[in-house]
């Protein structure tokens, strides 16, 4: 018979055999003794909750955290005004990520003879060390009810920023959840954010499906896990079961200062609805569409590409399907699919002639620069790439405070540009998998212990041999906000 | 020849300790494990929740206000005000049930989907209904009071009237005649002459409902939300039930009274601008 006041929450453990536990904990005080830290991550602060109301496993959020982004950063009670907050908050978090990882590469373009500058070798080299991640600093929050804000400047590890997100939103515009708006550069609406994946690897810590370019393609602008400039509208019902977005973008990827084209834009769509399905839990569908059209043909000064003066545009495309399923508390899996196919001229990698101005095209007059100036033929026979990829991320929360996760993606080509190509040119196949902990779980900072492992590979695009490349990573490390 | 060695065993020991780390977690969330004492139930329609599948919900979504103890005592609750509910007392505010009385599940059902304004309380609508009925039942395992006692009866609530300006009128008699406005306010300001004295069953300081600002009444919105709440009393705070003294057909014309004094526009609004009502007169002045 218990006393009503007890809580099972608080029992010990019963597995663990004391003196390993005893060693644990010695451990973990000398290693992590940071449990008292009394500053506030911006928003859990602002509404005292705990990471885990709003994030399945920090950063990535949950059902809840999503209609809270959804409405602005916004509860939709009363707290939401900024009278609310305290003196004390300072709406800031940043975010680095210190770690130990071992990666291997099976192929590296080397000179066959070190300093004999021919670069006509590969080999393997495998390093390891301790590392940094790159530095975020997050501040956004509510500057009236239903006005918000949220800028991210964001650096890589040699502490070089550039703004990741800017961008200033208004909700509930006439009252309605139904139209929402936002304007700067963002991340696109991807049910699956990329922007708060929980892996950490180079190759693991992007979803690949959001990133790729067949091989020799020149497209970077349908990069659909780039945060891009634009004019967002989205809406949602009441209880965020029905969403939909609207985005029109600048076909820039999200750089700065129009790069390219003068009149080149993308739009990206996208549509769920969640359903309750019982013991299972709220389960979601949707899809997603990115078009559009960006430059292939840039006017030059003295052979230099000059930025803004992008026309020819030529059209791409990605779209696909979205599932967010879940059996019970403990365990989820999402799944996104993706059908991509870009202009044949992407395909023989015109498109970033900007970035890429010494990049070498196959055409009808040979290699040349990859400018489709005035009489530019595509080779005979050239054709529209089309792919088809799927990503598949199982999740086992055994507890808000761990989870254990895994991923598997695979993009297949499905039609390559160039007649004679290998089929299976540029197909990619990853395996990540990996665990977060986090020993303490308050609304003041977010502190987990991380451990992952990928393995990537890529058919036919080694450097020199034109071979599989394969590359594999282990982590190790702290990733912690405050 | 020695460093190497020396390296070496770092790098071992140094990933053995990273490795090592996370199994403390393991040690501390066998706490999670179901204890056959969490038998509590909750039924909503057709719904069963059961007390030990909500562990995890609560352990995410709850615990950080109302504590691993539910004794409001989670580790916000000294930056919270209103402070969170203490679950062992078993007193809710929001309720379907005559004062003194356990609210029904479907009371707390509701409440967690609502939300409850001016507190931290937000709304979980996001939740499966599965899985706000298991919070239910682990709310409820907290309490000896739903060991012990059961939920009272629903009061029962009749039809609502066609509104009409005698009833804007006989509201405002009632509004006078149980003094509500001592609380809150001759114009529902929340600026009664007893609104800065009021504490709650703990001793501390409470405001009544400021009509007049726009925010939504707590226990919900509708009139018979609004109803509900003056004939059953919010449990743990000064206002009371008002069962014993107003008659129901009194009470509906209180509701239309009291939307007149709200900011949002309403039909009763409107009726009582061109009706000119003026706000009361207490006896010996506001």
């Amino acid at each position: 018979m218990r006393m009503w006041a007890q809580s099972h929450l608080c029992q010990k453990a019963q597995r663990v055999p004391s003196f390993l536990a005893a060693a644990f904990v010695l451990l973990f005080l000398v290693v992590s003794s940071s449990q008292s830290a009394n500053a506030l991550p911006a928003f859990a602060r602002k509404y005292g909750l705990r990471c885990s109301a709003c994030h399945e496993s920090w950063p990535m959020l949950n059902f809840f955290g999503q209609k809270f982004k959804d409405n602005g950063y916004q509860l939709m009670n009363d707290r939401d005004s900024p009278i609310w907050q305290n003196p004390g908050y300072w709406p800031v978090t940043f975010r680095i990520t210190p770690i130990w990882h071992r990666v291997s590469t099976n192929k590296v373009q080397v000179d066959t003879v070190p300093g004999n500058g021919d670069g006509l070798g590969e080999a393997k080299i495998t390093s390891s060390g301790f590392d940094l991640s790159g530095l975020d600093f997050h501040t956004g929050g509510t500057l009236e009810k239903n006005f918000s804000f949220y800028v991210l400047p964001s650096s890589d590890p040699t502490a070089s920023f550039h703004f990741e997100t800017v961008m200033a939103r208004i909700d509930n515009v006439g009252g309605s959840p139904w139209f929402n708006v936002k304007l700067g550069k963002f991340e696109l609406d991807n049910l699956l954010s990329e922007k708060r994946i929980l892996t950490l690897t180079g190759n693991g810590g992007i979803y690949q499906l959001y990133h790729f370019i067949p091989a020799g393609d020149g497209n970077v602008f349908g990069q659909m896990g780039d945060n891009q400039l634009g004019l967002e509208v989205m809406g949602h019902s009441l209880n965020d079961r029905t969403r939909y977005s609207v985005a029109l973008l600048s076909s820039n990827d999200g750089q700065v200062g129009l790069p390219y084209g003068s009149e080149s834009y993308s739009t990206f769509i996208t549509g769920s609805q969640a359903f309750d399905t019982g013991k299972l839990g709220v389960d979601r569908v949707g899809f997603y569409v990115m078009a559009g059209q960006a430059p292939t043909s840039y006017l030059t000064n003295f052979g230099a590409p000059i930025g803004g003066s992008g026309t020819q545009n030529k059209g791409f495309s990605r779209e696909g399907f979205v599932g967010q399923f879940y059996f019970g508390p403990h365990a989820d899996v999402t799944v996104v699919t993706q059908h991509g196919e870009d202009s044949a001229w992407f395909g023989q990698g015109y498109g970033d002639y900007i970035d890429n101005p010494t990049g070498i095209c196959l055409n009808s007059t040979g290699s040349g620069p990859c400018n489709n100036t005035p009489g530019t033929q595509l080779i005979a026979g050239a054709r529209n790439p089309t792919w088809n990829g799927v990503l598949v991320e199982p999740h086992y929360v055994v507890s808000p405070q761990m989870i254990v996760l895994a991923r598997y993606e695979t993009i297949r080509m499905s039609q390559q540009s160039t007649p004679g190509t290998p089929s299976n040119l540029g197909n990619i196949t990853t395996y990540t998998a990996g665990f977060r902990y986090n020993p303490f779980m308050t609304s003041r900072a977010g502190w987990a212990y991380h451990a992952e492992y990928n393995w990537w590979h890529q058919d036919g695009t080694s450097p020199v041999t034109a071979t599989n490349l394969t590359s594999s990573e282990v982590l190790l490390g702290i990733d912690f906000d405050f | 020849m020695y460093a190497k060695k020396l390296t070496r065993l770092s790098i071992f020991a140094g990933l053995l300790a990273m490795l090592a780390l996370p199994s403390l977690g393991f040690a501390q969330l066998t706490s999670y494990q179901e204890k056959e004492w969490l038998g509590v139930e909750s039924h909503i329609g057709n719904i069963t929740g059961h007390a030990t599948a909500g562990v995890a919900p609560y352990r995410r979504y709850c615990v950080g206000c109302h504590g691993e103890l539910g004794d409001g005592n989670g580790e916000n609750a000294q930056w919270i005000d209103p402070k969170p509910r203490n679950f062992q007392l078993g007193i809710y505010k929001c309720r379907s049930t005559p004062t003194g009385t356990l609210p029904t599940d479907e009371d707390l059902f509701d409440t967690l989907a609502r939300g409850l304004d001016r507190s931290n309380m937000p709304a979980w609508s996001t939740f499966s209904k599965q899985e706000r009925a298991d919070l239910v039942a682990f709310v409820k395992h907290f309490s000896p009071r739903f060991q012990s006692d059961k939920a009272g009866p629903p009061i029962d609530i009749p039809a609502e009237p066609e509104v009409t300006d005698d009833r804007i009128k006989a509201g405002q008699a009632v509004f006078l005649r149980a003094e509500c406005w001592k609380c809150h306010g001759v114009t529902g300001q929340a600026n009664g002459p007893s609104a800065a004295t009021l504490t709650d069953d703990l001793g501390k300081p409470i405001l009544p409902f400021n009509f007049t600002e726009g925010a939504r009444p707590k226990c919900g919105s509708t009139d018979r939300d609004i109803y509900r709440i003056f004939m059953t009393g919010l449990d743990g705070t000064p206002m009371p039930s008002y069962a014993d003294n107003i008659k129901p057909d009194e009470a509906w014309d209180l509701v239309f009274y009291l939307r007149t004094l709200m900011s949002q526009n309403s039909k009763e609004k409107m009726m009582a601008k061109k009706l000119g009502l003026k706000p009361i007169t207490p006896p010996n002045g506001p």
